[in-house]
């Protein structure tokens, strides 16, 4: 057992760091491109808004393992050319950016309309009525949502998996094929993702607390 | 006459606030007793008691030879199982302040549950009598409505045929008409007023002077959990003998002259 | 690799594998959430009502769940139970208990909230009425809270049918398996996936747009 697992640990571990790598690039660039695409739902032309509602509503509706499979194999037959962690990073991106572009469009939404007037009649221009009196309202409403999200790409993260990408879930199917008592290691990488996660979560906490001037 | 309700030197307090401080009150059949007085005074608190949604610390309920809630077990005060505080219950209308309907069953559904479930008349008895109560309330029409579809005054007169449709003998009004519209309020008051004139036995908390002076048999002034003063409403309403009454009627100087 | 030439009609030809694997998807997100249910308000009874040990228990059980990648779950059930000497379930069903556990974990929060979320006012005009204990919780308390939590019911099962996709992994011959199957021996890549694709969409929002119709039709709180 003990042997097992000086074998196993180093494994998990690696594994644990391309979990987490995943989970930084995609959440990174999930909220960017989300901010953006959020935007543009709310306050885009009328064709802008069009095809971001549709880009949300269909990626939202697609399991994200379909939408990992359609950019792994059916992108190249296009002559696209991925290697399995790009074509990884990519599918789960746009999978993070379609869910934190409506939680960025229902967290401006969830600000009294009057906010906005007001802001207008101050003089302020559309920018600065954003970015000085809307958001920073918005933003505690966004923080609980957003953390649903990124707990969400770090469970996503384990489907890349799939792809043969070695990350902590196919580290643990390595390990566990060569041990006798596979047990401990599902055990040990659960607990791995659930303090991954965890962590994640009180982040989010802090971050709400950070905001709690807002009462309303 | 006995008294159909005795209310005997009731205490109860939240914490460290005493809101009921030794009330003693009997109700006699057919009589309607108001209780009147400010917010906080333990009307509200009062009128749950005798419907054994509040637990009290000292003293006792009784309707007509049964006590509520409680039995003397070895000289100590026990609390009855549910099932049987739910069959006392029974004989004991209460309409609230928020309507309380059940929102997912129908005007006549609400009605008849009771009978139903609790008296255990057939389906079609239950909304026999059901209908002539909705009926007597002016609602005929609405009786495959929802809740929700309905106004206040609408859903407050729903409560009380369903209530009232038990037979019960006492009915317990907790300021029915508080929550609604000014304008939905005399409907309300006027079904009210019919049940007495029928004999119907009230226990009522209300702030509507003209309606207490005019249905009331006996007005109850309570206020920080004592009875300042009872009689009849042509005495207490008109002229009161204790100086905290005279303050609290000052703010219905209008409705009372 | 030359350009691509499409052959729907090869695609179209293996359509009831599509289709069964669709029905399948269902079938398994139903029962899931059936199954997942009873775990759900035994959970938020448990939470709400239990002794201590009890609340922490489910209170891990839902922190745990809701943070490990439910593909983890559904290895462990397929693989892991059997080094246990749990063999009883085939590939199918190992999935099934994995999706079951899952949403377990949701629904007790969904529970939760919705018994919590029935205005004390009706429990006591349940109680004036003089109905029993139990009765007040099968004929008020109940459907009342059935109805509040409707909407998160129709959410988790669409949810649900989404992650069925996972069962693929273990050979489960649902929709995505389906897909699968067809761009392994036909190699018609991109046929096979926008098929899945389209049928995950139409399934998806058809299900949520009939739901809503449901949760109208009984949507008596307002």
């Amino acid at each position: 057992m003990l042997h097992d697992m000086s074998f196993a640990l180093p494994q998990l571990l690696r594994g644990l760091g391309v979990t987490l790598e995943i989970g930084a690039i995609v959440v990174t660039a999930g909220s960017l491109a989300g901010f953006v695409v959020g935007l543009s739902l709310l306050y885009g032309g009328f064709a802008v808004r069009l095809a971001a509602r549709l880009y949300v509503d269909t990626i939202r509706g697609l399991p994200v393992l379909v939408l990992i499979f359609v950019i792994y194999f059916a992108l190249p037959a296009f002559g696209l050319r991925f290697s399995a962690f790009q074509a990884g990073i990519t599918a789960l991106s746009i999978f993070a950016t379609a869910h934190i572009a409506e939680i960025v469009r229902g967290g401006i939404d969830s600000i009294p309309r009057a906010q906005m007037d007001a802001a207008k009649a101050v003089g302020l221009t559309f920018w600065q009525r954003l970015h000085l009196v809307i958001l920073p309202q918005a933003v505690r409403r966004m923080v609980p949502s957003w953390v649903n999200v990124a707990v969400e790409i770090v469970k996503g993260s384990a489907l890349l998996s799939l792809l043969g990408i070695i990350d902590l879930l196919l580290a643990m199917q390595n390990v566990v094929g060569v041990t006798f008592s596979p047990l401990p290691f599902y055990g040990l990488t659960a607990f791995l993702y659930f303090a991954v996660n965890f962590t994640i979560s009180r982040i989010g906490g802090l971050m709400e607390r950070r905001f709690a001037y807002l009462k309303y | 006459m006995a008294p159909i309700l005795k209310i005997s030197d009731l205490h109860k307090h939240f914490g460290p606030l005493e809101v009921l401080r030794g009330i003693s009150l009997d109700v006699d059949p057919g009589q309607v007793v108001a209780l009147v007085g400010a917010s906080g005074s333990g009307k509200t608190t009062l009128l749950r008691c005798v419907n054994a949604l509040e637990d009290y610390h000292k003293g006792s309920i009784s309707l007509g030879d049964e006590q509520i809630g409680y039995q003397e077990l070895n000289g100590r005060r026990v609390r009855l199982p549910e099932s049987r505080v739910a069959r006392q219950r029974a004989d004991l209308g209460m309409v609230f302040q928020s309507y309380n309907l059940f929102p997912h069953m129908t005007v006549l559904d609400n009605v008849a549950l009771g009978l139903v479930y609790v008296q255990k008349k057939s389906r079609a008895e239950a909304e026999r009598i059901a209908l002539s109560w909705i009926e007597r309330v002016g609602l005929a029409e609405k009786v495959k409505s929802y809740p929700f579809q309905l106004s206040g005054g609408q859903q407050q007169r729903v409560a009380i045929a369903r209530a009232v449709a038990m037979q019960p003998k006492v009915m317990l009004f907790d300021e029915v008409t508080s929550a609604l519209d000014p304008e939905l309020i005399g409907e309300v008051l006027a079904v009210m007023q019919n049940l007495a004139r029928g004999g119907q036995t009230m226990l009522v908390v209300s702030h509507e002077m003209m309606f207490v002076r005019e249905v009331a048999h006996r007005v109850v002034f309570m206020d920080g959990g004592v009875i300042v003063e009872q009689g009849p409403p042509e005495e207490v309403l008109v002229r009161p003998r204790t100086e905290r009454l005279q303050t609290f009627l000052t703010r219905f100087r209008g409705v009372l002259r | 690799m030359g350009a691509y030439h499409f052959n729907w009609f090869l695609a179209w030809q293996s359509f009831p594998r599509f289709y069964w694997g669709l029905a399948l998807g269902l079938e398994l997100a139903a029962l899931s959430l059936l199954i997942g249910s009873v775990i759900g308000m035994a959970g938020a009874f448990g939470r709400s009502f239990g002794p201590t040990w009890l609340r922490l228990a489910v209170m891990s059980y839902v922190e745990f769940i809701r943070n490990v990648p439910l593909l983890l779950l559904i290895y462990f059930a397929f693989y892991g139970l059997p080094k246990i000497g749990i063999t009883m379930f085939d590939n199918v069903w190992s999935f099934v208990v994995a999706l079951s556990v899952y949403s377990g974990a949701y629904l007790t929060e969904v529970f939760r909230a919705g018994v919590n979320s029935v205005p004390v006012g009706y429990t006591e005009a349940a109680k004036a009425v003089g109905l029993m204990p139990w009765q007040r919780v099968r004929l008020i308390i109940l459907p009342v809270t059935f109805r509040i939590i409707l909407p998160s019911l129709s959410n988790t099962f669409i949810s649900l049918f989404k992650d069925t996709a996972l069962a693929s992994a273990v050979a489960v011959p649902e929709l995505t398996y389906a897909a699968e199957w067809l761009n392994v021996n036909t190699f018609r890549t991109i046929e096979a996936w926008t098929f899945a694709a389209v049928m995950y969409l139409f399934a998806g929002y058809g299900i949520a747009f009939i739901l809503r119709r449901i949760e109208r039709r009984y949507a008596v709180i307002r």
